[in-house]
């Protein structure tokens, strides 16, 4: 992009001739995967690590009330005496399933809904789009906010209602790739060839519609971690002692002036975790894609 | 045109039949009936059925469905389980927080994203068009809630620029408090917009920028400015309008977590405690008010985008 107004001189132009577009994007992209590998990496280890040993039990209050980091307490302490990191780093696994959790609720029932539009030509095609597109008026977090409202707050509740208003988003995008898909001749000639409707969309339909389907899921993850710590934040999320990212920073807000680092750390893990998924995706996206880059 | 508005109108209707009919089944088909929030644990059957009656919840669902459209539409959203006032000046009087807040930020998102994304893109090559592009990333990413803390930190409790919260109790009578109260929310919100906001404009001036009108505009003769305006802005806007009825939209609903954030007596800290409470016909008449305010705004977006797009006004029958 950055290269695309300059002339090109002989030596960036690309073994097959076509016209080059600009050495220096290329290589910010390859940073941004490397960043982004590497913030994704290090937090879905913390989270891991949290599952088999944490520094200390989250609900020890052993610990001097509101203590700055030292060598106990890396991180010091909240202000009923618990160790900080180690609800950092819960908060790592929780941000990780909520996340996962809701990507893979809103793809479960937002491929098989797109994909069916997509084969439904004709006024159940119109109404489901209809459909789709008033769901997806709604941001995530009010209907997150309507579910969690009747079925009460859980780490299961937040995650599947996050999940649940991301399916449309989903779904409409399905809808669109796979038409495109179906469009095609290839498509015609396996009708034409007897194969069923359930091989075409396993052999022709969703590899085809894969990498497109797989960005977005992958860039609603950001999303879905973000929702779930502002469900969190207002009360609405998993109950203690699994503290979110969002429920420790609402913890954390009435004393960011004697303890900044409780308002202050949670928030950064989480910044760094949706930057770095989404670092991961632009990097991504150039591998597979060269050509659209 | 007109074929275009009368559809486009039909559909508004629609949606927002949709839309009732699933504030309805979810609040109540849902395990939670509405009666038990009336009532204690230990309430006899007799109680029982009658905070049911009361609620209307032993008549036939269909019958519920009309009775309840027909309050909605009215806009009688009754009174409150908790405290028996009347729901709807309730509302009234929490959206003249509300929407002074949604508007203010948007209208200082729009001027800044607008800024961010044309040096963005316009000078991707400069410093500090990669600095302002390396924001708009930023600003994704980082929980707006979180934004009003370090605000607050920031802004109120050390430096005491600005209250840390609240807002006045005799509202707006005194104009100067109130705004004050909204400075740091309204900061908040329009800091996280631009984010989002500001990258669409990047991309569309970077559409234009690299157009065959604007090149033939300039070959022409005309300076880059002339060509911007008399071409490119008219161009450009056409995907941004859509995305700022989404953007609005987001903001009014986004709402409810600065709200409290900021401790602010609006829509959206009293859907807060409705929910907290189970306060079922406030819940109920925040969602229809959020649920047509969405709507039309979304109506209007694609409303204004026929206007400044001639090809699509001219194409009434496609939608």
């Amino acid at each position: 992009m950055t290269g695309a107004n300059r002339p090109a001189t002989s030596a960036e132009t690309t073994r097959d001739g076509a016209v080059p577009s600009g050495g220096r994007a290329r290589n910010r992209r390859s940073l941004a995967l490397i960043v982004g590998l590497v913030l994704v990496g290090a937090i879905a280890l913390v989270a891991l690590l949290s599952i088999f040993w944490l520094p200390f039990d989250p609900s020890d209050t052993t610990g001097g009330r509101l203590e700055g980091p030292g060598l106990a307490h890396w991180l010091g302490t909240d202000r009923l005496g618990r160790d900080l990191f180690t609800q950092v780093m819960i908060g790592a696994r929780i941000a990780l399933v909520a996340g996962i959790g809701a990507v893979g609720v809103g793809a479960a029932i937002g491929m098989p809904v797109g994909l069916s539009a997509a084969f439904a030509a004709g006024w159940v095609d119109d109404t489901m789009s209809a459909a789709m597109d008033i769901l997806i008026a709604f941001p995530v977090l009010l209907l997150a906010m309507l579910i969690v409202a009747v079925q009460g707050a859980s780490l299961a509740t937040v995650t599947v209602a996050i999940g649940l208003s991301m399916s449309a988003i989903v779904a409409r995008l399905t809808r669109v790739v796979a038409k495109r898909v179906l469009a095609q001749q290839y498509i015609t000639a396996a009708r034409t060839s007897g194969t069923s409707w359930l091989s075409i969309v396993r052999q022709h339909v969703l590899p085809n519609i894969w990498p497109t389907v797989s960005v977005n899921l992958a860039s609603q993850f950001g999303v879905a971690v973000l929702a779930e710590a502002s469900l969190s934040y207002l009360g609405l999320g998993a109950p203690p002692p699994n503290s979110s990212w969002g429920r420790l920073l609402q913890e954390a807000q009435s004393t960011v002036v004697t303890a900044p680092l409780g308002a202050v750390a949670p928030g950064i893990a989480l910044v760094a975790l949706v930057i770095g998924v989404n670092l991961l995706i632009d990097g991504l996206r150039d591998i597979a894609d060269p050509i659209q880059n | 045109m007109t074929r275009y508005l009368l559809r486009r109108m039909a559909i508004l209707v629609l949606s927002l039949l949709l839309a009732m009919l699933a504030i309805f089944v979810l609040l109540r088909a849902l395990p939670g009936d509405p009666a038990n929030a009336l009532l204690s644990v230990q309430a006899t059957p007799e109680q029982i059925a009658a905070a049911r009656s009361q609620v209307g919840a032993d008549l036939p669902l269909f019958e519920q469905f009309v009775n309840w459209f027909r309050g909605m539409v009215s806009l009688d959203f009754g009174n409150s389980f908790i405290s028996t006032l009347p729901v709807a000046p309730e509302i009234v009087s929490r959206l003249a927080v509300t929407i002074p807040l949604t508007l203010l930020a948007f209208g200082l998102a729009f001027a800044l994203s607008l800024a961010v994304g044309f040096i963005a893109a316009h000078k991707s090559d400069r410093w500090y068009g990669v600095a302002l592009s390396a924001f708009s990333q930023l600003a994704i990413a980082v929980p707006a809630f979180w934004v009003g803390i370090l605000l607050i930190a920031t802004f109120s409790l050390k430096f005491r620029i600005f209250p840390a919260g609240g807002f006045p109790r005799e509202g707006w009578a005194d104009p100067g408090a109130a705004l004050a109260h909204l400075a740091l929310p309204v900061l908040t919100v329009a800091l996280v917009m631009t984010g989002s906001l500001s990258r669409y404009v990047r991309s569309a001036t970077l559409d234009v920028l690299g157009s065959d009108y604007l090149r033939n505009a300039r070959a022409m003769g005309s300076t880059m400015g002339t060509a911007m305006i008399r071409h490119g802005l008219r161009n450009g806007a056409i995907p941004v309008i859509s995305i700022l009825g989404i953007e609005l939209a987001t903001a009014f609903l986004g709402a409810v977590v600065i709200e409290a954030v900021f401790a602010l007596p609006g829509l959206g800290s009293m859907l807060l405690k409705a929910i907290a409470q189970h306060d079922y016909p406030n819940i109920q008449g925040i969602l229809f008010v959020s649920t047509l305010a969405v709507l039309v705004i979304g109506f209007v977006a694609d409303i204004a985008q026929r206007l400044v797009d001639p090809r699509l006004r001219h194409s009434a029958g496609a939608a």
